[in-house]
């Protein structure tokens, strides 16, 4: 069977789980690789068609029919496993037996002891690296539909079978127990989830379960080096979900030792409504799969060549990407994740190369581009930061400009303009600033004053009464260096 | 159910015709298709009742099918090498909206919405289908006895079994219902029946001809080939069958073999060697048991006429091949069992009814299958079992590697071997259906070609002390098709009276 090792050099630590109990997480993750056919026939690789439309005697498993591998599928799992760093090498297809009736064949065809890529890693934007054991092919089940009170086979009254997923490309990601906390777990799946999406090889949707996420969940007492009985949870459907059920279930173990029981190897099954995991399959009952090669197909043998050619045609990753942005930035990886996962990096790294101050740039993208960059070119972002840190534009007015240069493109400058957002010197503000220290003298003796508190209060009374006056035109920043310049 | 034979009765065509000639009357206008599949119509007719070589005979279609040859012919183009030819199908390959059986209740009411790649090829190339063939359930079996529908007969004594598994379509050329028939071979199931029966019988070299509409027994062994009158109706449609076929993983990524211009090469200088594993001479500590006296006098003297005629013969050696017969009983259940999981009850065929899903599941295959499917199917479905897996399935397929080896070092120093097919000749309804091993005894010499996938075939070569046919097997390295059917046409040739039709 699958070895189950962790690597132990995560520092992490769930504070959920209080200072004793430490969290072991391994995920295994289902992607279902978007090529347009299915991965042993000709059938159109769909979602959401007519039930049974998109079938053949091949992915229906009638007798006498045979499988061939669809090429796309193992280009795409090996693009995949290459950016997991795994190595590619030969794969061979087995049969993973047992009943059930969404599977045509009775038996899936997956890989077992050879899978095509094996021993990667993903790197966290934290930089913790989660080790990825094996990524392997396998063909989707179809889907079936319990008619009855309780929705699943059990108590069914009847069953009806969708076969138009069957035999969909499927790559299993399964990570070593590496993550530590829900945290990381998160992370990992949106990780992945963005090096899928960047690789064009899947739709990555938990919702319509084209990205299934499994949790296998243990806990131990912070200090040891054990591994205790896991219990696998399915059934999660968001990557919030994941952290929920993850925590739960290791409370769930933690309650158990804590009572002097233990918790049984079992499937479990999430529930969002209840938020709490609830029992599948036990061990006991646990299927024998007899696997064995598929004697219908031949291993899968990429050259050198073909390997070297997936790995040139790999575009930038969102850990490479991060890395990128965080040099040019001068800030840490972690804190340009979003940037990344919102595919602003290009954009945050031209403006900043064209000049504009780092930190003002993450910052509007961050704040401003939750809905991505619009009509924005680098050349007017880096315009439009140059003039907020030259003083021309308060962050307030900065913020309208962006925005229209988001929805509709321009010059910052023209835009700044037409809004009358016309840079006031200095000499200007001092005049008006003379003007209400004549009005307001004993607001202004208490700005003066040695209560800090209350001096910070009427440093905002006299900001405000400015920018009242100047209708929000005025640089706060500076509005506040002539505060403190003239209280000196 | 034939009709109870109190006694023995000789049904098989003496003057048979050659596929061959009856194409070439056919594509040169001097006979009607229409004409020839009456005429085999009208012996099926006859006498099937008697043979019960077919789980169902196509009539109707059979005769619009010989007639849209006839138009063909009419409008000046030529329909194909098999030009009204009829061909019988053994019933396990899928015919379009044909019942397709495998002589099991399992399948009943299935009609397949598609047709086997060679069944295409053979319409394409002119043939006429003109039944499906009965056959030992999903093709486990030596005699034919193990069908659903009812056994067959061997047409040369109806006491006794046609073999099998393919022992409809042995029986149906036989008898002369049909001059061409496909079976397909897994351990012998093509190459036994046609030794038994009198006629050739060949199997491919693995991924020669494609799987794609054979059902599944084990599909790391199983390959479809021909039943023939004669060496060379054999290889004219081993020409029409084989081939490349991108529906087959498996399949070979290569023309045929022109085995037909290699016919009359003879057989000078042609290095052959005698299997001693699998010959009288090698029994006891290196060979195999029960090979019967008169057939193994078959096989030297089929080896004396070889050399007779130029061939340079030896005693060959193939140690692992002893083991075989044990391996094979492990690696084709273990594929059976996973082969044989969609009869599930869900979606065709039999479904009996039960109160969850998998009780439906356990009284449709409980209903469905025969007994010695069901032996077969708990066979594999232990030896692959957690714990269990190395100690069989693993191992047997260490024996397959050394099989595979011995093989090849072999044919270091042989072009073809020889050896019996089968150990005995026709043996008596009933007489081996209570013990499972005597029953699979039969295929102690044909199994080591379907674990090394190496092509192998079955020539009629005299009778036995019984009066009843003997077959002598030809093995060839992978791909060596030309040589073997060389070595099988002087062998033919050859034969002694009562051997070879021709």
């Amino acid at each position: 069977m699958i070895e189950y090792t962790t690597t132990d050099d995560n520092p992490a630590h769930e504070d959920a789980l209080g200072p004793d109990w430490e969290l072991i997480c391994g995920l295994e993750v289902h992607v279902e690789l978007s090529t347009r056919t299915k991965l042993f026939c000709g059938c159109r690789n769909e979602f959401g068609n007519e039930p049974n439309t998109n079938v053949c005697p091949t992915c229906l498993g009638l007798p006498g029919s045979l499988p061939v591998v669809n090429e796309t599928a193992v280009e795409y799992a090996m693009r995949l496993g290459l950016a997991l760093g795994c190595t590619v090498q030969r794969g061979v297809f087995a049969r993973k037996n047992y009943f059930y009736p969404d599977m045509p064949k009775d038996f899936q065809v997956s890989q077992y002891d050879k899978p095509t890529n094996q021993d990667g890693q993903l790197t966290l934007p934290d930089g913790v690296v989660i080790g990825i054991e094996r990524a392997h092919i396998e063909e989707d089940t179809g889907k079936s539909t319990h008619i009855g009170d309780t929705g699943r086979i059990h108590g069914a009254t009847s069953s009806l079978v969708d076969y138009n997923r069957a035999g969909v490309p499927l790559l299993e990601i399964v990570a070593r127990p590496d993550v530590r906390t829900a945290e990381q777990a998160k992370w990992y799946v949106a990780e992945l989830r963005s090096i899928v999406e960047a690789l064009g090889v899947s739709d990555a949707k938990m919702e319509e379960g084209s990205m299934r996420v499994d949790a296998n969940v243990s806990v131990r007492p912070v200090g040891s080096t054990e591994l205790r009985t896991r219990c696998e949870i399915k059934n999660i459907n968001s990557i919030n979900s994941l952290g929920k059920a993850i925590i739960h279930e290791a409370k769930r173990h933690i309650d158990l030792y804590a009572t002097g029981e233990a918790p049984v190897q079992e499937t479990r099954h999430w529930d969002e409504a209840a938020n709490r995991t609830r029992p599948g399959r036990r061990k006991e009952d646990a299927d024998d799969y007899r696997y064995f090669p598929e004697p219908d197909l031949v291993p899968l043998v990429p050259t050198d060549a073909v390997i070297e050619q997936i790995r040139a045609g790999l575009p930038a990753l969102p850990s490479a990407r991060r890395a990128s942005l965080a040099t040019a930035a001068g800030v840490t990886p972690n804190e340009v994740a979003l940037i990344v996962e919102r595919d602003l990096d290009a954009l945050a790294s031209d403006a900043i190369a064209a000049g504009a101050a780092p930190d003002r740039v993450l910052i509007h993208a961050e704040q401003s581009m939750a809905d991505g960059s619009g009509a924005l070119t680098a050349e007017a972002f880096a315009a439009l930061v140059r003039m907020e840190t030259d003083g021309e534009l308060s962050s307030t007015q900065t913020k309208d400009v962006l925005a229209e240069l988001i929805a509709s493109g321009g010059s910052p400058a023209d835009i700044a303009a037409a809004k009358g957002y016309e840079a006031m010197d200095s000499s200007e503000l001092e005049g008006l600033l003379d003007g209400l220290i004549a009005d307001h003298p004993d607001e202004w003796s208490r700005f003066c004053g040695d209560d800090t508190g209350d001096a910070k209060k009427m440093a905002g009374f006299f900001t405000g009464q400015i920018m009242k006056a100047t209708k929000g035109q005025a640089d706060g920043k500076v509005v506040n260096q002539l505060l403190q310049a003239r209280k000196g | 159910m034939s009709s109870a034979n109190d006694e023995a009765t000789e049904l098989a065509i003496t003057d048979p015709e050659t596929a061959i000639a009856i194409a070439s009357a056919v594509r040169a206008g001097d006979r009607s298709a229409r004409e020839v599949i009456d005429t085999y119509l009208d012996r099926i007719a006859a006498h099937d009742g008697t043979i019960h070589a077919f789980n169902e005979v196509l009539v109707d279609r059979a005769r619009a099918r010989a007639d849209a040859v006839d138009d063909t012919v009419a409008a000046g183009e030529d329909p194909g090498p098999l030009a009204g030819v009829p061909v019988a199908l053994k019933d396990n390959l899928c015919t379009r909206g044909i019942a397709t059986t495998c002589s099991s209740r399992i399948l009943e009411g299935w009609l397949p919405p598609y047709d086997a790649t060679v069944v295409e090829r053979i319409e394409g190339a002119g043939g006429v289908v003109v039944g499906k063939t009965n056959m030992d359930e999903f093709a486990m079996g030596s005699s034919t006895e193990n069908s659903a529908f009812g056994p067959s007969r061997n047409p040369h004594d109806t006491s006794k079994v046609p073999g099998g598994s393919s022992g409809g379509s042995s029986a149906a050329v036989a008898a002369g219902f049909a001059p061409l028939a496909l079976g397909s071979d897994t351990g012998g199931s093509i190459r036994q029946p046609a030794a038994l029966c009198g006629v050739v019988g060949v199997k491919p070299t693995y991924g020669g001809v494609s799987r794609f509409g054979l059902v599944a027994f084990s599909s790391s062994l199983d390959q479809i080939g021909p039943f023939s009158h004669t060496v060379a109706d054999a290889a004219a449609m081993l020409e029409v069958i084989g081939g490349h076929d991108e529906r087959d993983s498996t399949s070979i990524p290569q023309p045929v073999p022109s085995v037909t211009a290699a016919l009359d090469q003879g057989c000078e200088g042609l290095r052959v060697g005698i299997i001693k594993e699998l010959s009288g001479s090698g029994a006891g500590d290196h060979g195999v048991e029960g090979i019967a006296a008169d057939v193994q006098a078959r096989v030297t003297e089929a080896a004396e006429r070889l050399e007779a005629c130029g061939a340079v013969v030896g005693e060959a050696s193939v140690p692992a091949a002893v083991y075989g017969l044990s391996a094979y009983y492990l690696i084709a259940p273990s594929e059976a069992s996973s082969n044989l999981s969609r009869y599930d009850g869900v979606r065709y065929g039999l479904r009996v009814d039960g109160p969850s899903t998998a009780a439906m599941n356990t009284a449709s295959r409980t209903a469905g299958f025969g007994d010695e499917v069901k032996r077969r199917i708990m066979l594999g479905t232990y030896a692959l079992s957690s714990g269990y897996y190395d100690a069989y399935y693993g191992k047997a397929q260490r024996v397959r590697t050394l099989i595979i080896q011995d093989f090849a070092k072999a044919y270091e120093q042989f072009d073809v071997l020889l050896s019996p097919t089968s150990p005995c000749t026709a043996f008596e309804l009933d007489a081996k259906t209570a013990d499972p091993l005597m029953m699979y005894l039969n295929d102690v010499c044909t199994i080591p070609s379907n674990l090394s996938g190496d092509p192998a075939m079955s020539v009629p070569f005299g009778t036995g002390a019984d009066g009843l046919p003997i077959g002598v097997q030809v093995l060839a390295p992978m791909l060596g098709e030309v040589d073997m059917f060389r070595t099988a046409a002087v062998l033919e040739h050859e034969a002694p009276a009562g051997g070879a039709a021709a």
